[in-house]
């Protein structure tokens, strides 16, 4: 009778996301266009200035010149995105097939346990390798102590540590979509194989990995994605000279004061991400996006 | 005549998978076991001691800190929660050309970079000069508080189907009864895991916080923050231990809200 009457109780949500969402992502769009004024904030003409600054800067002579630094920091954030979805898929496969194989009671709580970290504060998660690895740190004194070496070895602070800390937040995102994918595997196609002799290497490469596929391209998306734009790791662990555009970005909008770059920087990052996840939405056709986020929690 | 091959078994991967738990779990345990350490540097076991909580936790900012993480997530969730529960109706029992793109739109505070939806936010509040102190966080929090609390709602209406619902309409309950009667209770358990996960994304939450919120409203994460910052103490890590208790516990509860029950 009333089939449109369900439609309106979805008006507050509406509502807020309209207002507090997607009108703030068109202020970001619209001061990416804008000129930088002195004391943050930014003002009219409209210009491309945010985005020529990415890769031009302004000499004393008002001459625009390349430059590699605000590059630099991108294709670092690209890389170490990349390498921590490949580091967790890696890491992550042999976890998620390890519970696929459980008795179905003990698979729920294998699951929860690969998830109870994800529950901590990531804060809290990221300061302790900042515990482990700065140089009064754990690594650093068991390492003096057993006589390893005789000074701290600079741990913190390098692209290394950045992607330690990258998968260490992000490897649940990983395990659980390969789980759910393998969870729902056909024990008799390994009998099969394994009857027409078929190695367990074998096995895993021409029926686990393919099986484990849909999950390992959703992982990747999931890991990735978050990884892109991450602020809290590079910020502790990475340090002031191994920045990620997340960093930049709040940079750009604190002491930098220059808003409508930072601006720019993000309608470049959110839109990268975007169309990351679009691709990988339309990919697996018969997963919606929503359903891949949604299986995460 | 090969021996009893066992798929289910690969040499191995127990002692691996233990060792990945081990990697995820380790930190967690140095940071609770340096909390409890009695000496004044971090780095030098002197007894345990649970004196740096009682320091921590006399510390009049970490108090008010923890008040206003309180304040936000209980706001936050709350309104979220009472949002989400509604959108969820409407997406699974509305008409489902609409429920794609609507769908989408409240997923979006999971999609778009934590700092972006930070930084967006900062200069939409500056520009029309909203500056209600608390009630910021609690806005900017609500949003993406929804687009989590909405997943359980969502999978559980999914889950319960809208048989029970129909019958009550056949039976002439008022829609407003039917809502009530039926549809509320058997909801409830996905709204109270909503409600719970809203609160844990909002305990969690630094980027946003730490962007949007001025110098009254400093939650406790983005004081801890602050703490780490200034250096490394014991007092750092006792603060941090009680937000990963709290984070623990909810994440206990969510699970017991979650277990397989046999009627579902």
């Amino acid at each position: 009778m009333h089939r449109a009457s369900p439609l309106l109780l979805t008006l507050p949500a509406l509502l807020v996301i309209g207002i507090f969402m997607l009108v703030p992502l068109g202020y970001g769009v619209a001061y990416s266009f804008l000129t930088a004024s002195p004391y943050g904030g930014a003002q009219l003409p409209f210009t491309f200035e945010g985005y020529q600054q990415v890769l031009f800067q302004r000499d004393f002579d008002e001459s625009l010149y390349f430059t590699t630094t605000y590059l630099a920091i991108i294709f670092r954030s690209v890389v170490l995105a990349s390498a921590a979805a490949i580091l967790c898929a890696v890491l992550g496969l042999p976890v998620a097939w390890f519970i696929a194989c459980q008795p179905a009671k003990w698979r729920t709580w294998l699951v929860f346990v690969v998830t109870l970290p994800f529950w901590v504060n990531s804060l809290i998660r990221t300061y302790c390798w900042v515990l482990l690895l700065r140089d009064q740190g754990l690594i650093n004194l068991a390492l003096q102590k057993s006589g390893l070496t005789s000074g701290p070895i600079g741990l913190m602070y390098n692209d290394g540590a950045t992607l330690l800390g990258l998968v260490y937040n992000f490897l649940p995102f990983m395990v659980l979509p390969i789980y759910a994918a393998l969870e729902r595997l056909d024990p008799r196609l390994i009998e099969a194989a394994h009857d027409l002799y078929a190695t367990r290497a074998k096995v895993f490469s021409r029926i686990i990995i393919p099986l484990a596929l849909p999950g390992l391209k959703a992982g990747a998306l999931l890991v990735f994605a978050p990884a892109l734009g991450y602020f809290l790791v590079p910020d502790l662990l990475g340090g002031g000279r191994n920045l990620m555009i997340g960093n930049l970005i709040q940079i750009e909008f604190t002491s930098g004061r220059n808003w409508p770059f930072g601006a720019a920087l993000s309608v470049l990052v959110t839109g990268a991400v975007m169309l990351v996840l679009m691709i990988g939405a339309m990919r697996g056709k018969r997963r919606k996006l929503s359903d891949i986020v949604g299986d995460q929690l | 005549m090969k021996s009893h091959f066992d798929w289910r078994k690969t040499p191995g991967l127990g002692p691996y998978t233990a060792l990945i738990l081990v990697f995820l779990y380790a930190p967690l345990f140095v940071l609770v076991a340096y909390s409890f350490n009695a000496g004044s540097l971090v780095t030098v076991w002197a007894g345990f001691s649970f004196q740096w909580f009682a320091i921590a936790a006399a510390n009049g900012d970490i108090q008010e800190a923890a008040l206003n993480s309180l304040i936000v997530a209980a706001s936050a969730t709350a309104l979220a929660t009472i949002i989400a529960t509604f959108a969820a109706i409407g997406l699974e029992r509305g008409p489902s050309r609409w429920a794609g793109p609507f769908a989408a739109l409240f997923a979006l505070p999971l999609l778009v970079p934590e700092i972006v939806t930070a930084v967006t936010t900062l200069v939409f509040f500056s520009s029309i000069h909203l500056r209600w102190g608390i009630s910021n966080l609690v806005i900017a929090h609500t949003v993406f508080c929804i687009a989590f609390a909405m997943m359980p709602i969502r999978a559980r209406l999914r889950g319960m189907g809208d048989q029970l619902e129909n019958a009550a309409r056949d039976l002439y309950a008022p829609p407003i009864k039917v809502f009530l009667r039926v549809t509320l209770p058997l909801l409830s358990p996905g709204i109270v895991s909503g409600a719970v996960l809203a609160f844990v994304v909002s305990l969690d939450d630094f980027v946003l916080s730490a962007m949007v919120g001025d110098a009254g409203t400093t939650t406790l994460p983005v004081y801890v923050y602050g703490m780490i910052r200034r250096g490394i103490t014991p007092e750092v890590n006792a603060a941090s231990t009680i937000l990963l208790a709290v984070s623990l516990l909810l994440a206990g509860i969510a699970q017991y809200l979650n277990r397989p029950r046999n009627s579902a």
